[in-house]
Formats: C-alpha cells, sequence, structure tokens
C-alpha cells in the first residue's frame, strides 16, 4: 500500500494543494463542486489510514501522534460532509444569482488550499511552521468571509482580518519567546523549533520565559479560538460568509486553533516550575461560556446565534482542558468531535434554511418543522444536542465534565452548570417559534442534501448510545497524553 | 568589537521603540506613512545588522524585503489609495494624543521590567532586542486600538509586525525568519491589496472603521 502511493501524512496534504491547483484552472461550478467533494473524501480516506498504517518515526516537519489523529480524522470528515453539503448550496447560490461562476471557482481552490492550511497545522512538528499553516488557513477563510461583497459581509472580512492578524501577531511573539528559552539548551536553529525535542527537554529550560510564551501564545491562538475577550470576529464572520465556511469555522478552525494551545499546554506540563496553564484556560472558558450564554438571548439573525453558541462550546472545552486530568480531558476531547459534528450539521440544515426563505432573521422564520419536515426535524434534533440533551453524545460529555468538576473544586462546576443552564434556556426561547407553530414565509419545498446533516445526527446519536470500546481506549490514551 | 556589535544593535533598536512613539503623535497621514517608512528603513538597517553580527547572510534577504517592500512600495502605495479615494488626510483618534502617549510609555516601561527581569539566562543581546521588540509589538497594538482609520490601523499592525521581525532576528540562529518575513510581507500586501479592492471608500463612504460599526448585523 504504502510502497504504490504517498505515506497517508504526505497524501492529507498532498491531496487537498493538488486539488486546488486543479480547482483554480477548471470551468463549470456542477465539475468543481464534485473534484472538491472528490479530493474531500481522498482526503478523508488518507487520514483513515493514519489509524492502520505505521506511523512514521517523527521527522523534521511532520509528526503523528495519538493526539492530532484524533484532529485529523474529524477534521478531514467534517470536511469531506461540508463539502457535500455545499455542493448543493452553490448550485442555489448560482441559481438565485448571488455568486458569479467566477467566484464560485475561486471558492472551491480556496476551499481546498484552507484543508491543506488546517491538516499542515496540524501535522506539524515544527512550531514555526504550525504558526505559518495556520496563518494561511485563516487568511483564506477570510477571503470566503468576505466573496459576498456586500456591506456586511465585507466589514465581517475586514475585522475578521484585523484581529486574526492580531492573534497571529501574539502567537508568533510567543513562539520566538520559545525559541528564545529553547535555544540555551538545544542549540541553534531547526532543533530548538521542534516540538518533540522541545517536549523531551522542555524540563530544562528557563521557567519564566517559558511562562510569558505561553500567555502571549493562549492570547494569539486563543483569539481564533474565539475566546471571551477576544471574540469579537466570530459572530460577524459566521453570520455574513456562505454557510458551508460557517460549519467549517465552527466545526474545525476553531478546533485547529484549540489544538495549538494544547499542544503548547504539554509544553508546560512538561516543566514543573513554569506558572501553571490550567488555571489561565479556565478562567477564559468559563468566563467564555457564562458571556456568551448571556448574549444568546439577543440574538436575531440565527447563523450569528449559533456563533455565540460555538463561543460557549469553546469555552466550555477550553474549561475541560484547563481543569486537566484523564477524566476532564476526555470530556473536553469528546466535547470537542461532539460540537463538531453537532454544529456543523446546524449549519447544513440552517444554510438551506436561510436560502429558501430568503432571510437569516429568527423573527420572520416560523414553523419550519410543518413547511419543511425534514430540514425541521434534522435542526430540532441539532438544537436538542447541542443543548445538552440526553440520549446525545454532547449531553454525555457535559455530563462527564460536570461529574469531574464537582468532584474537585464544586465552585467552578456550579458556574459551569449555571452557563449552561442559561444558553439552554436562550436557545430553547428563541427557537420554539422558529421549528413550530403555524408556518410562515416562502413554502417552496427544499432542494437540499440532507445525507450530511443526518448522517452527523446519527453520529452524535450513537456516542451518545453507546461509544464503542476501541475508542474509549483511544481517547483515553490521549487524555492521558494531555496530562 | 562584541562592545561595538551591543551598542550599535542596541541603538538600532531602540531607534526603532523612538520611531514608533513618533508614529503615535503623527496627525496627518502622509506624515505618519512617511514616519512609517523611516520605521521600516531602521528595522532594515537593524536586520542587517544582526546579519552582519551574527554571520547569518540569509537575514540580508529580510532587510531587502524591509527596505523595498515595506519602506518604499507600502507607504507608495498607500499614498496613492489615500489620493485616489480621497480619504481624509488627518489621523482620527479614538483617544487624546497626550493620554496615548502616557500610556505608550506605560507599556515601554512594563515590558523592559518584564523581559529584563526574565530573561536572565539569554545572553545580554537578545534579551535587550526582546525587551525592544515587545515595546513595538505594544506601541503598534496601542496604535492600532487608538486609532478609527483603516489606514492608520493597517500602518499600527505593520510597526506592530516590525517589532516582531525585531525579535525573530535578535533571537540567535533562528529557523524560518527569513521564510516568516515573506508571510507576513504577502498578509499586508493582501491587507493593502484588500483595502483598495474592497473599495471601502466607496461602499462605506469612509474608511473610518466606526462607521462600519454601524452596520452591525443585529441592528438590521
Amino acid at each position: 500500500m504504502t510502497e504504490l502511493f504517498f505515506h497517508p501524512v504526505e497524501a492529507i496534504l498532498i491531496i487537498p494543494a493538488v486539488a486546488a491547483a486543479l480547482l483554480m484552472m477548471l470551468p463549470g461550478y456542477r465539475l468543481t463542486a464534485r473534484l472538491n467533494m472528490l479530493a474531500s473524501l481522498l482526503t478523508l480516506i488518507a487520514a483513515l489510514f493514519l489509524l492502520v498504517v505505521d506511523r512514521a518515526e517523527p521527522g523534521p516537519y511532520l509528526l503523528v501522534d495519538d493526539l492530532n489523529i484524533v484532529f485529523i480524522v474529524l477534521n478531514t470528515l467534517v470536511g469531506f460532509s461540508a463539502a457535500t453539503f455545499s455542493a448543493s448550496y452553490i448550485g442555489h447560490e448560482i441559481e438565485s444569482g448571488r455568486l458569479t461562476p467566477t467566484y464560485v471557482r475561486f471558492y472551491h481552490a480556496m476551499y481546498q488550499v484552507m484543508m491543506f492550511g488546517m491538516n499542515l497545522a496540524l501535522v506539524s512538528n515544527n512550531i514555526g511552521l504550525m504558526w505559518v499553516a495556520i496563518e494561511l488557513a485563516t487568511l483564506t477563510t477570510v477571503l470566503m468571509v468576505g466573496i459576498y461583497r456586500t456591506h456586511e459581509a465585507l466589514e465581517a472580512a475586514w475585522k475578521y482580518f484585523i484581529l486574526g492578524s492580531v492573534g497571529i501577531a501574539l502567537a508568533l511573539f510567543g513562539t520566538i519567546l520559545v525559541y528564545v528559552a529553547a535555544q540555551p539548551v538545544l542549540g541553534e536553529g531547526e532543533a530548538a523549533m521542534i516540538w518533540t525535542n522541545l517536549v523531551a527537554h522542555a524540563s530544562e529550560f528557563d521557567a519564566p520565559i517559558l511562562s510569558l510564551a505561553f500567555i502571549f501564545l493562549l492570547l494569539g491562538y486563543g483569539t481564533k479560538v474565539g475566546l471571551a475577550p477576544l471574540h469579537a470576529w466570530l459572530p460577524d464572520a459566521h453570520a455574513e460568509g456562505p454557510t458551508p465556511i460557517s460549519a467549517v469555522l465552527s466545526g474545525l478552525l476553531l478546533n485547529v486553533a484549540l489544538y495549538a494551545v494544547l499542544r503548547f499546554k504539554m509544553l508546560m506540563a512538561a516543566h514543573p516550575e513554569t506558572l501553571a496553564p490550567g488555571m489561565l484556560m479556565v478562567t477564559m472558558g468559563l468566563l467564555s461560556l457564562i458571556f456568551a450564554a448571556f448574549m444568546l438571548y439577543r440574538r436575531r439573525d440565527i447563523k450569528r446565534l449559533f456563533a455565540y453558541s460555538s463561543i460557549e462550546h469553546m469555552g466550555i472545552i477550553v474549561f475541560a482542558f484547563g481543569m486537566g486530568g484523564p477524566l476532564a480531558n476526555f470530556a473536553g476531547l469528546l466535547h470537542m468531535v461532539m460540537h463538531s459534528l453537532t454544529k456543523s450539521a446546524i449549519f447544513f440544515s440552517v444554510g438551506h434554511v436561510a436560502q429558501i426563505k430568503g432571510t437569516q432573521r429568527i423573527a420572520e422564520i416560523r414553523g419550519l418543522t410543518q413547511s419543511h419536515p425534514l430540514l425541521g426535524w434534522g435542526l430540532a434534533l441539532g438544537v436538542l444536542a447541542i443543548v445538552g440533551m440526553p440520549p446525545f453524545g454532547v449531553f454525555m460529555s457535559e455530563f462527564l465534565l460536570i461529574t469531574s468538576t464537582f468532584a474537585r473544586s464544586p465552585a467552578l462546576a456550579l458556574l459551569l452548570v449555571f452557563g449552561l443552564l442559561v444558553a439552554f434556556g436562550a436557545l430553547l426561547l428563541r427557537l420554539a417559534g422558529f421549528l413550530f407553530g403555524e408556518p410562515t414565509g416562502d413554502m417552496k419545498p427544499a432542494k437540499a442534501s440532507f445525507v450530511p446533516m443526518y448522517a452527523h445526527m446519527a453520529l452524535v446519536l450513537l456516542a451518545g448510545i453507546h461509544l464503542p470500546e476501541p475508542m474509549v481506549a483511544w481517547f483515553q490514551a490521549v487524555a492521558r497524553l494531555l496530562g | 568589537m562584541e562592545r561595538l556589535a551591543f551598542d550599535m544593535a542596541h541603538l538600532l533598536a531602540g531607534g526603532l521603540v523612538l520611531v514608533s512613539f513618533m508614529m503615535i503623535y503623527q496627525d496627518r497621514l502622509y506624515a505618519l506613512l512617511n514616519v512609517f517608512a523611516l520605521h521600516a528603513l531602521v528595522l532594515s538597517l537593524s536586520v542587517a545588522w544582526q546579519a552582519w553580527v551574527q554571520d547569518a547572510p540569509h537575514l540580508y534577504i529580510t532587510a531587502g524585503i524591509a527596505l523595498v517592500f515595506k519602506a518604499l512600495i507600502i507607504p507608495g502605495a498607500l499614498h496613492r489609495i489615500i489620493q485616489r479615494l480621497g480619504i481624509h488626510r488627518e489621523v482620527e483618534t479614538v483617544v487624546g494624543i497626550v493620554p496615548t502617549m502616557l500610556a505608550g510609555m506605560g507599556l515601554v516601561s512594563l515590558s523592559i521590567v518584564l523581559m529584563l527581569r526574565l530573561t536572565e539566562v539569554a545572553g545580554a543581546l537578545a534579551r535587550e532586542d526582546l525587551a525592544f521588540a515587545l515595546s513595538v509589538v505594544l506601541l503598534g497594538l496601542l496604535m492600532m486600538i487608538t486609532r478609527r482609520n483603516a489606514v492608520s490601523q493597517v500602518v499600527g499592525f505593520m510597526s506592530l509586525e516590525n517589532g516582531l521581525i525585531l525579535a525573530a532576528t535578535g533571537a540567535k540562529g533562528m529557523p524560518l525568519v527569513v521564510e516568516i518575513s515573506v508571510a507576513f510581507s504577502v498578509l499586508i500586501a493582501f491587507i493593502v491589496i484588500g483595502v483598495f479592492l474592497f473599495r471601502i471608500r466607496e461602499r462605506f463612504d469612509t474608511v473610518d472603521v466606526g462607521a462600519l460599526d454601524d452596520f452591525r448585523g443585529d441592528r438590521r
């Protein structure tokens, strides 16, 4: 297998890169949409191969370990289903004239460049390369957020651009500081930027520099995760861009930034004298959760509502990883996977709804389950899952997190539960009328692709009912790795 | 020789902080662009000096990029954009100049206290370089926050980035510096092209980001 083809690690980088070049050149949106799906599918297959083939020794640039495989498989899976959704979404946008074929060609090429950037960030063993890859992925999403070129879209893209650039600048300063800390021990040059080297020798580094570096990295990459004081770009970017991109932003890009934070947290954990990274993350996580939960009440735009819900859930995940320990890490990891699947499913359905009704305003849409049962019930399931109702997977991860937090610090657990309840109320309040009651607005039947949405929901449901044994073992191994 | 290398690096990095301060009190856009060109020039001298001291020829590329791209092309392009789009030639500030200067001084002393205390193990050269670089970064951030006008925010971001390049070249033997400076140049080119292509002037009638805020989606 590996003799004939590239090693899967290389494949998940080469396939999107080649596809991006092809998509840039090929005309016709039907062809390019299919090619986009095909490339995403191939990348997913390559990622799944990573699970079975022997792992290569970590090289100076690429690294595969238990931690990043979780992210890569999730990334390529949601990347594939979002590409499937995007094909039918873009078809509608062309018919309605919101996008011209030239823009669609550009959009598909950018989609693959973004997948390349995210995959590269996930597999890179070099902290400089990781930074470049995250910058690349961010730039392409900025371009796609602004693709409609309306007032709001341009404003959103500009805001995302400026805040994202500041975040990326802070992250780079943090990266330089890590190098400065490592350089006396590991010598000059490449060696002091390779993550596996860094972790192996972390305990010999200068503790204060490493602590300062982590603060910069947390603020920098935290901007991209959408943590509370630095989240301002996130709702606009989600609301004004094409919906497949909202799904990918929420489901994937936030995770990639989180992955970078986790890597550096592991570095900090390997050094006993640095400041404890956990408390910083717990504070930022709780702040994001509670702030976003309250912000949910005043939303009038459906995509913006779910964007705030993403901030809330990223807060929960960062909180879980901040608490640390096998159980909380496990819960955080599970929650991240469940949130990615559920939130992208929600955006798939919301995207079609907004297209059919021609509006994103919550007040103008009513009774969706009656006018469009498949879409409406899909969204209803998604909302039930995302607010943490059993039997969905989100319930399980939140339950795990709450119980493990109660055992260690009840005060924090109370705050967590409070935030969850506030968000729960807000989403149900906002969406009850949206989904049920007398239908209003355009009643034309939906030409939608339901498969990605229901496939995600099925996975979330399955995970909630029974997590397969190998998966539990795998996540437990990762949770231990995270410390 | 050691002494001279240290003093020159010190002088140039300190000069960069000084020029950052000069940018804060400019109230005309054209003057701001000229001062920014000076900022990039000082950076390129500083990087070239580091290249010579560290005997790292690849850093000359970074110095060259700073000189050609940031000191000449970008200010020139922004000049033309301001003319073409007919942007107000005055810098509109959120906070007055004096409080901003005071805040700037606070930030510089903070970064010097922080870095000098923290990095006792790193060499004296790297340590002082980092202290200056952090000051430039923070002053750039301050400028981005206190300016309303998109062009001056871009200038603030570029000065912030100059601080990062200073830090990266000061860290001895850091790999990927050239690649990072190229990546940043691409980013900045994107921003500048964005300001122009998005025709912020045409669509919003102003390049004032404060006015953009009025279009926040939830108040539609």
